[in-house]
Order: C-alpha cells, then structure tokens, then sequence
C-alpha cells in the first residue's frame, strides 16, 4: 500500500487551501493521518492575545480526517465530508506549531468514521478534537 | 411625551457601518478568508469572497470543507457579537475603535460547532446567514446556513455552542 500513501501525502499537499494554511502531512497509513500547521499571524482570530481562529484548527483538523479515511486499506479512493463537529477545549499558545491526528476507526462500503485531536506544544491538554462521518468515493 | 426625534439617517447608517467594520477587519483570519459583511439594519449576511487558495479538491473544483466550517463559525460569532454589542454601540457607549483595541470587550468563545454537508460548494462566492436561537447569559446555541446561486438550495448548515463574554459585575 506504498503506492497509496504516496497518493495520499501528494493529494494533501496539492491542496491549495492546505498549502494557504502551510500544511504538512507528517505520517499517514493505515486508517491514521497527522498533519502539521506552523504559527502564522494571518490565521489570528483575536488580535489582542494572538490566538490563532477556531476555524484554522477546524480546517486542519477536516484535511486531516479525510487524509485518515484516504489512507484506510479498505477504502478504494476520494472521500468528502457528510458531517465533522469540533469541540474547542482552550485556546491554542501563540506562537506554537498546531499538531493534529486523525483516526479513521471505522469504515463500512459507503461511510467511515474519524475522530481526530489538535494540540500544541503541550500534548497532553488538547485543543480542540473533532468526530465526523465521511463517504467513500468508489475509483 | 412626545418621543425623541430620530437620529438623522447618516449619522446611524455611519456609526453601525464603521462599528461592523471594525469588528470584521480588525481579525486577521477573517481577512485571510476575505469575508465580509452585507447589513440590513441589524441582519447580517456573510460573504465568502471566492479565491483560488479556498479550494479543497482542485480535480471537481470544490471549496475545502475546513473553509465552509469557518466561514460558518465566523458568521455566527460576528452575528452573535454583533447582536451583544448592538445596545452599546447605539447608544454610543462603544466607539467603532474600541472594538478590537478594548481589553473590556470580549467576544463570544465557541464551546462546539457541527457542520452539515449538503453538496460541495463551488468555486464562486457563498452566503450565510446565522440564526440565534437562544441567547442566555452564559450560553448561545446558534444556528447557520449557507448557500451561492440558489438560496433554497443550501450546501451546508451548522449548529454551534458559544460562551457567552461575562461582565466583570456579573460574577457569582
């Protein structure tokens, strides 16, 4: 399955959106997926701390789940989002690179189903984690 | 007694214009998004400004699912902050600079947020329009839609939860 995750990580970085957000796909295979999003002020949400916006996390934590379902050995090709809920536990430090993992822990013919975590520098007080349903695209 | 007599129009119109402009330019992110807001007296419309950089599957063109889900949460925080600070800003208590430089005023905190997909968005511009459906003192649930050509047809909706800013007297 060599050939896939290659697939995959070009996939991930021929995104225009992803490379807008400067992301990088750091491991990916076997139904799991991590992305990385470095510091970047034009992502701020609240000038006044520096706090990057919820919806930049939102966006990585999305790339990062359908990377997840993309590299699942029983899922043929594409995917999209049906569904993604995310849950901001704290506010992300400024200034520090945004790690996500994604787990595709189930997958039937027409769904599968991820749930995926952000942290930052402190890993073990998560950000934000994010659950969603997502298709699989036939070849 | 006779009621006051209204404020002229381009005194209202000027002070809720440079109030929401502020309030939306003043964030980086929203401005990396490019959206922005039409105003109808107090309703709101978000606008996702379509560039090549938004788009998530460059083979359909489609715009990236992260972006809808940000371009929905900002429109509900802006509608949600909007909504809280319109009383202050009519009677002139919050001046258009304040908003962003003010420590004292704080904006509403996203607890969660669901996104539904319904079709994949378009490489053109999209709409959304939030729906506050309670606003307690502590918490809002919050309700958005979205849609481009065709505003029955919709490409995503959303729920979310927000904490609402606490005054300083309020505590207890």
């Amino acid at each position: 399955m060599v050939d896939k995750t290659v697939l995959a990580r070009q996939f991930i970085e021929a995104i225009p959106h992803a490379r807008a957000l400067g992301l990088t796909l750091t491991h990916i295979g076997e139904g799991e997926a991590e992305i990385t999003m470095p510091y970047n002020e034009d992502l701020i949400g609240d000038p006044r701390t520096g706090v990057i916006h919820g919806g930049a996390v939102s966006a990585s934590l999305d790339t990062c789940c359908g990377a997840a379902v993309m590299s699942h050995p029983a899922a043929p090709g594409g995917t999209a989002t049906i569904d993604l809920r995310i849950d901001y536990m704290r506010a992300a430090t400024p200034g520090q690179t945004i790690t996500t993992r994604a787990t595709c822990y189930h997958i039937t013919r027409n769904v599968a189903f991820v749930r995926a975590t952000a942290t930052d520098d402190d890993q073990d007080r998560p950000v934000a984690t994010a659950s969603g349903a997502f298709t699989v695209e036939g070849k | 007694m006779a009621r006051p007599r209204p404020e002229p129009m381009q005194v209202v119109k000027q002070r809720r214009d440079a109030a929401l402009k502020a309030l939306v330019e003043g964030v980086p992110y929203i401005r990396f998004l490019n959206i922005s807001f039409d105003r109808r007296g107090d309703e709101l419309t978000g606008v996702l400004n379509f560039d090549e950089k938004l788009i998530g599957n460059p083979f359909l063109p489609a715009i990236h699912g992260g972006v809808t889900a940000a371009f929905l949460e900002v429109t509900a925080v802006i509608t949600l902050s909007w909504e809280h600070l319109f009383p202050r800003i009519e009677s002139g208590e919050i001046d258009a600079e304040d908003i962003i430089s003010d420590h004292n005023i704080r904006f509403p905190k996203t607890i969660d947020f669901t996104v539904d997909y319904l079709r994949s968005g378009l490489p053109r511009d999209a709409y959304a329009r939030a729906f506050i459906s309670r606003a307690g003192r502590r918490y809002a649930s919050v309700r958005v839609e979205a849609w481009q050509d065709n505003h029955a047809k919709l490409f995503a909706q959303a729920t979310g939860h927000f904490l609402m800013p606490q005054e300083p007297s309020a505590k207890g």
